[in-house]
């Protein structure tokens, strides 16, 4: 059977999207990458350097025409920065997919949710395909949903942290039954085990940056994290078995001497 | 004949004296930029890339022109 995930009329081949930050050079993103299998790249929005014009551009390396490109608004801590943001990258990219992030600490750099809901309504409205960062509470992600929210990123642990799913069962009760839009676990995610335990429940895709492009070796975590993504789904919708205290004999007891 | 104008503007927080740019286009054409993979606003506004050729740029303007970089 087919395991498409779609988000707002946009098909995405992988259920793994991968951050383009903190890598050594271009030259590491793109293998990264390609060996993350993912179809999704995120991207920050920043100043030209107008003085230096010889300096590379990260599209020389990430096709548009291969990736869908989602740029963040990473670094707003205000709903005018974040639309600002927005309505900027929309315009320096080829679609209306936004990862709106509307920061309110810098220490946690968790999200400022009541801001993140107005610049979610407002960028709804403009026709952007708004895909908002938030935190782990149903209730937020329910009213994103209502606000127009095309699916809801609830982070796993701060942003960077590596501390996996602190929060499995806020995460289950956003997924069946906060929320009808698709989630995706966004943050936190330090090793592959954290992807798949996402994936086991039941997020329909995960965003990576930090763990794998801070790994020793990026290249084989992005494809350490592609499997565990692809495992962590094929066990969701294989539906695993209940967790008993006690032992079940795997061997029958009958015909034994 | 263009009237040759050298103007004042502020591009991404720096000022720049005696530019001769008319238009954004222009303006973009003079830094050595390709439109494709940036976006630009002008005092606040994004400037669509269909208006870069007609948008008249005037002495004092705020320019930001950024691109995407690595981020997550």
């Amino acid at each position: 059977m087919e395991d498409k995930l779609v988000i707002k009329d946009v098909e995405f081949r992988s259920r793994l999207w991968v951050g383009t930050g903190k890598y050594k050079d271009f030259e590491e993103t793109k293998k990264a990458i390609e060996a993350s299998g993912a179809d999704v790249v995120t991207v920050s929005v920043r100043r030209v350097n107008i003085t230096d014009r010889k300096s590379e551009n990260l599209l020389d390396y990430i096709d548009p025409r291969k990736y869908k490109i989602l740029p963040n608004t990473a670094g707003c801590y205000t709903v005018e920065d974040a639309l600002r943001y927005s309505r900027l990258a929309r315009e320096a990219g080829i679609s209306d997919l936004v990862k709106l992030e509307v920061i309110g600490d810098e220490r946690t750099l968790f999200p400022d949710t009541i801001g993140l809901l107005k610049a979610t309504e407002v960028l709804a409205k403009e026709g952007f395909i708004v895909l908002p960062y938030t935190n782990d509470d149903p209730i937020m992600a329910r009213r994103l949903e209502d606000a127009g929210a095309a699916a809801v990123m609830p982070l796993g642990a701060p942003i960077g942290s590596g501390l996996g799913i602190r929060n499995p069962y806020n995460i289950r009760i956003i997924i069946e039954t906060a929320v009808k839009i698709p989630v995706v676990v966004d943050a936190g995610v330090g090793t592959a085990s954290d992807a798949a335990i996402a994936m086991e429940l039941g997020c329909d895709a995960v965003l990576i940056n930090t763990g794998i492009a801070g790994a020793k070796d990026p290249v084989a975590m992005a494809s350490a994290m592609k499997h565990a993504v692809i495992a962590g789904r094929l066990a969701y919708r294989a539906g695993r078995i209940g967790k008993k205290l006690y032992a079940t004999a795997s061997s029958p007891i009958e015909g034994m001497l | 004949m263009r009237f040759l104008f050298f103007m004042r503007l502020k591009i991404n927080g720096e000022t720049v004296e005696n530019l001769q740019a008319a238009t954004v286009g222009e303006l973009l054409d003079t830094l050595r930029i390709e439109r494709g993979k940036v976006a630009v606003e002008v005092n606040m506004s994004v400037i669509k890339k269909q208006d870069y050729e007609r948008f008249l740029l005037s002495d004092g303007d705020a320019v930001e022109i950024v691109n995407f970089v690595g981020g997550g």
